[in-house]
């Protein structure tokens, strides 16, 4: 057990936390809005922290260095698109007709939407 | 490096939590969303084994599921939008 | 700005291909970077159109330094907004106050507007719903100021004054 594996396996610690986190969200949050708000933050931390970690922990254990390159590899991929696929989602949400929670305070892409409509009419 | 049976155990368990979703979910994006949210899970879930097992080649494997995963997410977005 | 030229935008797709090449191969060996070189010339040609349209402007020692800069940057953020919904979720009562709320942007390039809608997705409370030329529409966990400017100044002026240097 060396210092470099015990950096790892925090990280690794670190990212089971924000996984747990997001399955938490998940099922706690009234709404699919605030669901996907809680839910992807949390997931995309903790995979950065889970395969980080486990690269640094494979080279702490004496493996090849390969290891940490791949890693970072998914973990960048991991990063760019999990954004991505939120959005996608949430949009589609939003147009099957989904309604924002009844706490909601406010809702400028109903005003915009309707906006570009009347003028699509006139 | 006993650890490792701890994390996986807990990455299960919360793969689980979010199963708990997909059953539940009133409508058909919150099931989708806590499919994104499990094959993320998953991701790390196929790293985590690869330090397991000493094999570097099942961090392929974990990068060709991303891959797939997202692509799944997006054509199933785009079907809801109402254009696939 | 206008479109660089052939070469630039070539060169730079092979630079950015072979990058990837190397991580995923994590190997020095001559052979498998010949192969790698090979492919990138051959995978390049056929993608550089659609992959950049800047070229190895892109390089710019200044867009570097702005980029290496913004890394830790953005860390740290997402890490507090983990820390924000972490706070949410366990606290008994919910504290949330959702809404929909709209933004502008100075940003002009596509990939600026696209590394600025991810950025806001992770960070604190937030989620873009939607792009409409400059305008965001942006779900917020916690509305502070239902206003354009007010929440502009809030969500997206931080992460602006980094991705217009990195991405014009």
């Amino acid at each position: 057990m060396n210092a470099v594996s015990a950096l790892g396996e925090l990280l690794v610690l670190f990212g089971v936390f924000f996984y747990f986190l997001s399955a938490l969200g998940l099922i706690r949050m009234p709404d699919v809005y605030n669901r996907m708000q809680t839910a992807t933050k949390s997931a995309t931390l903790g995979s950065l922290g889970v395969i980080i970690g486990t690269g640094i922990w494979a080279v702490g254990e004496g493996l090849h260095w390969g290891w940490i390159t791949k890693t970072l590899v998914i973990a960048v991929f991991l990063l760019l698109t999990n954004p991505i696929s939120a959005h996608a989602l949430i949009r589609g949400a939003y147009k099957s007709g989904i309604p924002l929670w009844e706490g909601s305070v406010v809702d400028r892409y109903r005003e915009a939407l309707e906006e570009s409509r009347e003028e699509g009419e006139e | 490096m006993m650890g490792i049976n701890v994390y996986l155990a807990l990455i299960a368990i919360a793969t689980l939590l979010s199963l708990y979703r997909v059953f539940r979910g009133p409508t058909t994006v919150d099931r989708l969303v806590a499919v994104d949210i499990m094959t993320t899970i998953t991701t790390g879930l196929m790293v985590l084994f690869a330090l397991l097992y000493r094999r570097m080649i099942f961090l392929d494997v974990a990068l060709v599921y991303a891959v797939l995963a997202f692509l799944g997410v997006i054509a199933f977005a785009r079907y809801l939008e109402g254009g696939i | 700005m206008g479109e660089a030229g052939k070469i630039s935008r070539y060169l730079y797709t092979v630079i950015v291909l072979f990058i990837i090449w190397l991580f995923l191969t994590s190997s020095l060996d001559a052979q498998e970077l010949e192969i790698g070189f090979i492919l990138s010339l051959i995978v390049a040609a056929f993608t550089y159109d659609l992959f950049t349209s800047r070229g190895l402007a892109n390089l710019h020692p200044r867009r570097i330094a702005y980029a290496a800069a913004y890394i830790p940057y953005f860390l740290w953020a997402m890490i507090m907004a983990n820390l924000d919904v972490a706070y949410r979720v366990l606290h008994p009562k919910r504290p949330i106050n959702p809404g929909i709320v709209e933004c502008k942007t100075v940003l002009s390039s596509d990939v600026g507007k696209l590394s600025l809608a991810n950025s806001i997705t992770l960070t604190p409370g937030t989620i873009t719903l939607d792009v409409i030329g400059d305008r965001y529409f942006i779900h917020w966990i916690d509305v502070k100021d239902a206003s354009i400017e007010g929440a502009s100044e809030n969500i997206t002026r931080p992460f602006e004054k980094f991705l217009k240097v990195i991405f014009g």
